[in-house]
């Protein structure tokens, strides 16, 4: 992946930004510059709309064999989330014990992590990642 | 002017078209053969087929997925002429590109000169040489055909979408890991009766189960390989057919549909709209519908996919493709026999290549040549080709008359 | 006895006095924490899970150091990422406007860069900017000290609004080296202010040498050690001298405070030093994290801090003092004020909550997710 192509997406890998549609009020993420609902209604009102950053898993699967990049992280969960405001993304899901956790329904919120970078000298690119809403890990006694 | 898509597909005001001639390689892992090597073998055993000749070629569609990761090399086109030893005729050749569907789409475009009038004989072709490839570019190459800026980007493998299909086919339609299994345990008692297939060996559920797990639940033996392969058919007017040949095939619909690159944005996880949209203009341009059915090779790069397209195709009711499979319907004897070819779980996935192997199988089923395999008195089939994650989709429609 | 090297007897303090003799002096305008977050990855490996590895006796290690585990980082965790989620939870808790962010200064040893800031993806991660400043600092240990120092002087002098400063460190010891006992990852961030301020920042000094106690040499991607130099000669000369002449400088006694902080690089010497300035266990045992996460390099002391102000009570008064090799203390007096009643009812996780909930790795998984492991290409 090349640097430019990289850095004009930070605002949405950063920081979860999407757009919204003025004309009907939906947002979207991945972020769209045309409403698929309005279409030619919404050229010109698209505008830069922030996510709250929580949703709900509602498809999920373990990766073995992984994407070039990801050896070390292997096995781990992808999921399609469902945000509260309700549009949907793929991301991986993160800080779980078992990634065979992430089942449809488990409630996640965002996190910044590295999502992966060009070889060991090339940037490093930083993403938004979705972890449990609710902390898990054991509570040693 | 019709909006229904239907509608307005079944009203081509075009000339019906016939296939003449196919020609296929064996698929697999074919190291002493290059993507150049390939093309040729397969075009010439159709130009065969057909009994046509080099000067009798008006146009040439080449489907090539991935042609500048696999092989460095873009500009396919001309270079398939070129090693075909046609390049004299500067005839117009033109690759496309759909994925896993760019085969049929090329057929499509094939389709459409003929018909236009623009072309009366057409060599349409679909390569792919998958293993001059490291293992991780493959996995690029495949990566590639999903939303890389949101997909591919966070890990998401072509797997790891359809493995998330495969759940969701799961949850929300009673789907099993039995009835998913046995989509490539039947594949691969077909392919044992094709010469051409990748894999001729017989495997169990057992084995589906217990294979390495690529994404869950997916092991590797619900995926299907990445071959080498080319295959070729060629087109004219039906009505010019039978100076050609004995056994013309008639091009009865040909339907294309596109969705959501990404799978995530799509509406439903369990369906490709794309498919169903592409089914729907072909049944409309043939006439007929999944009833009429005798055989189809359907899109089984997992083996998910093939219980989706049964039903996005209709031949099954929303959940009644995994028990129909188990129970044996669509296997060869069965009440629709599904990739005869042994799909491409087991003749193999020569990516550009696949939708005209389709093609082909369904021409040697239609003219009853599919000796071992073939499906008794078959008369209509359907091809169904997908790319990417289901974003194209491509459904043809095939008859004897 | 080693002698430092102390100002001549009269010389001036060049740190100025502390404001509280005549008030904050007109041109000046007080400073202190308007927010503050944390984040400790939750991956942790046990001192006795290492020890077994290298044939050490594992229970002798861990009472030797007074560490039991330490936090590890995720495969696709680092400073910058630990730096963003410490934000974010400073941030949100107060509603901040990240656009009235002024300063940014990110103090770690391990920025994921060599060169290229860590402050810049921080910025844009949490939305401040474009018009702002950045840097990033090194000081070993206390480079988020004295990434705050800074912070403080801006905001005294009023050349920013508000200075954001985060300390974090994903550090590394080699394996098999008594560093790798410890070297563990975390971070803590402070928006820096001088208006809603829930603890006010009334004095700052340091104490500062050239003592080669720990290093590590541009393209090496662990650090060396003095081994037992970086004992008296290194933290418990500069922790001692910079924790002296703050309370010279505070006319003050550890009987003044109630929370004291001191960096941790493992469990036992900031107890050590305590003991030896006079302060008890229970003024240092709400800060004194090392035994359950290691040492957490630049956010040591800043963890220790913001675990104190998840229960210090307004007029409390906290005594901080962190150490960097190579080397150098650096000392804060603070007053927690009556603005941390209603900060609390502003509801966010407590840093013993955060430290609660662990996974534990064995060591295979923890050389993998650090890097130890040589791979082919
Ligand atoms: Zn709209």
């Amino acid at each position: 992946m090349g640097v430019p192509r990289f850095w004009r997406e930070q605002p949405h890998r950063y920081r979860l930004e999407g757009t919204r549609c003025t004309n009907c009020d939906r947002v979207y993420f991945p972020p769209r510059w045309v409403c698929p609902v309005c279409r030619r209604e919404s050229v010109g009102k698209m505008e830069r709309h922030k996510m709250d950053g929580t949703g709900t898993v509602v498809a999920s699967t373990v990766v073995h064999d992984p994407a070039p990049g990801f050896e070390d992280q292997v096995p781990y969960a992808v999921a399609i989330i469902e945000l509260d405001e309700g549009c949907r993304l793929t991301t991986q899901v993160s800080d779980v014990a078992d990634p065979h956790d992430v089942v449809p329904g488990m409630r996640v919120k965002s996190a910044f992590r590295r999502i992966q970078s060009d070889g060991a000298s090339g940037v490093i690119y930083y993403g938004t990642k979705f972890v449990p809403l609710v902390e898990q890990g054991s509570t040693p006694s | 002017m019709a909006t229904n898509p239907a509608e307005k597909a079944r009203h081509h005001a075009g000339r019906e078209v016939a296939v003449i001639g196919i020609g296929q390689t064996a698929f697999g892992e074919r190291w002493e053969a290059s993507f150049r090597d390939l093309v040729t073998e397969a075009g010439l055993k159709a130009i065969q087929d057909a009994n046509i000749q080099g000067e009798d070629i008006d146009a040439v569609y080449v489907g090539s997925m991935s042609t500048a990761l696999t092989i460095g090399q873009e500009h396919v086109a001309p270079l398939v002429i070129d090693h075909a030893g046609l390049a004299d005729f500067h005839m117009p050749a033109t690759r496309v590109e759909g994925s896993g569907a760019s085969g049929s789409i090329a057929f499509r475009q094939g389709v459409l000169a003929v018909r236009s009038g623009d072309a009366d004989i057409v060599v349409v072709g679909g390569v792919e040489k998958m293993t001059d490839s490291s293992d991780a570019e493959t996995a690029r190459i495949v990566g590639s055909s999903m939303d890389q800026e949101w997909e591919s980007f966070v890990g998401a493998t072509d797997t790891a979408i359809h493995a998330m299909m495969a759940r969701a086919h799961m949850d929300e339609l009673g789907t099993t890991l039995d009835m998913l299994a046995q989509v490539a345990v039947k594949n691969h008692d077909h392919g044992l009766k094709n010469p051409y297939a990748q894999f001729k060996r017989p495997i169990t559920r057992e084995q589906v189960h217990a294979a390495p797990m690529v994404a869950d639940p997916l092991t590797r033996l619900h995926c299907a390989p990445l071959s080498d392969g080319a295959s070729t058919v060629v087109l004219c007017p039906l009505e010019a057919a039978e100076s050609f040949t004995k056994k013309p095939v008639k091009v009865a619909g040909t339907g294309q549909g596109s969705d959501t690159l990404a799978l995530h944005a799509r509406h439903s996880l369990t369906t490709m709209a794309a498919a169903r949209a592409a089914a729907e203009r072909a049944y409309a341009q043939a006439g007929w519908g999944p009833d009429s059915v005798d055989v189809a090779e359907l899109h089984d790069a997992y083996t998910v996919n093939e219980l989706i397209a049964l039903e996005d195709l209709g031949f099954f009711p929303r959940g009644g493709a995994g028990p129909a499979t188990l129970e044996g319907e669509t296997a060869l004897g069965g009440r629709i026999p599904i990739n005869p070819s042994g799909g491409l779980k087991a003749r193999g996935h020569a990516v550009g290549a696949t939708g005209l192997a389709q093609i082909a199988e369904i021409v040697s089923q239609l003219r009853n040549e599919a000796e071992g395999r073939q499906v008794k008195d078959a008369r209509r089939g359907v091809c169904h080709n997908t790319g990417g994650t289901g974003a194209t989709a491509v459904v043809t429609a095939l008859e004897v008359l | 006895m080693i002698a430092p090297p102390d100002r001549e007897n009269g010389a001036p303090s060049p740190f100025g006095a502390p404001p509280r003799h005549e008030g904050h002096p007109p041109h000046l305008r007080p400073v202190g924490i308007v927010s503050y977050g944390f984040y400790v990855p939750r991956y942790r490996i046990r001192t006795e899970t290492i020890a077994q590895v290298w044939g050490h006796d594992g229970p002798q290690t861990a009472a030797n150091l007074n560490v039991r585990q330490k936090s590890v980082p995720g495969p696709d965790e680092d400073v910058a990422t630990i730096s963003v989620e410490a934000t974010r939870q400073a941030i949100d808790r107060v509603g901040f406007d990240p656009r009235r962010v002024g300063a940014i200064y990110v103090g770690s040893e391990s920025h994921p860069y060599a060169v290229k800031p860590t402050g810049t993806i921080l910025a844009a991660a949490i939305g401040a900017g474009p018009e702002l400043t950045a840097a990033d600092f090194e000081f070993a240990c206390k480079a988020g000290t004295a990434a705050m120092q800074t912070a403080m002087g801006l905001v005294r002098s009023s050349m920013v609004d508000t200075a954001l400063v985060v300390a974090a460190d994903t550090s590394q010891g080699a394996p098999r080296n008594a560093l790798e006992y410890s070297a563990s990852a975390g971070g803590a961030a402070f928006l820096i202010g001088s208006e809603d301020i829930i603890a006010s920042l009334n004095h700052t000094v340091s104490f500062t040498t050239d003592t080669p106690d720990f290093w590590r040499r541009e393209g090496q991607k662990y650090p060396s050690h003095g081994e037992r130099f970086t004992g008296r000669p290194a933290f418990f000369r500069h922790v001692k001298a910079c924790a002296e002449r703050m309370m010279a400088a505070m006319e003050s006694t550890p009987d003044d405070y109630q929370h004291a902080v001191f960096h941790q690089p493992n469990g036992k010497f900031p107890v050590n030093i305590a003991k030896q300035l006079g302060f008890t266990m229970d003024q240092i045992q709400t800060g004194l994290l090392a035994p359950k996460i290691g040492n957490t390099y630049s956010a040591a002391a800043p963890l220790g801090l913001a675990a104190v102000l998840d229960i210090a009570a307004p007029g409390d008064r906290v005594f901080v003092t962190g150490y960097g090799s190579g080397a150098g203390s650096d000392a804060f007096d603070i007053t927690v004020t009556d603005a941390i009643v209603d900060y609390r009812k502003k509801k966010s996780r407590t840093v013993e909550e955060h430290l609660a909930k662990t996974v534990d790795l064995d060591y295979s998984t923890y050389a993998k997710y650090r890097g130890k492991i040589i791979l082919g290409d």
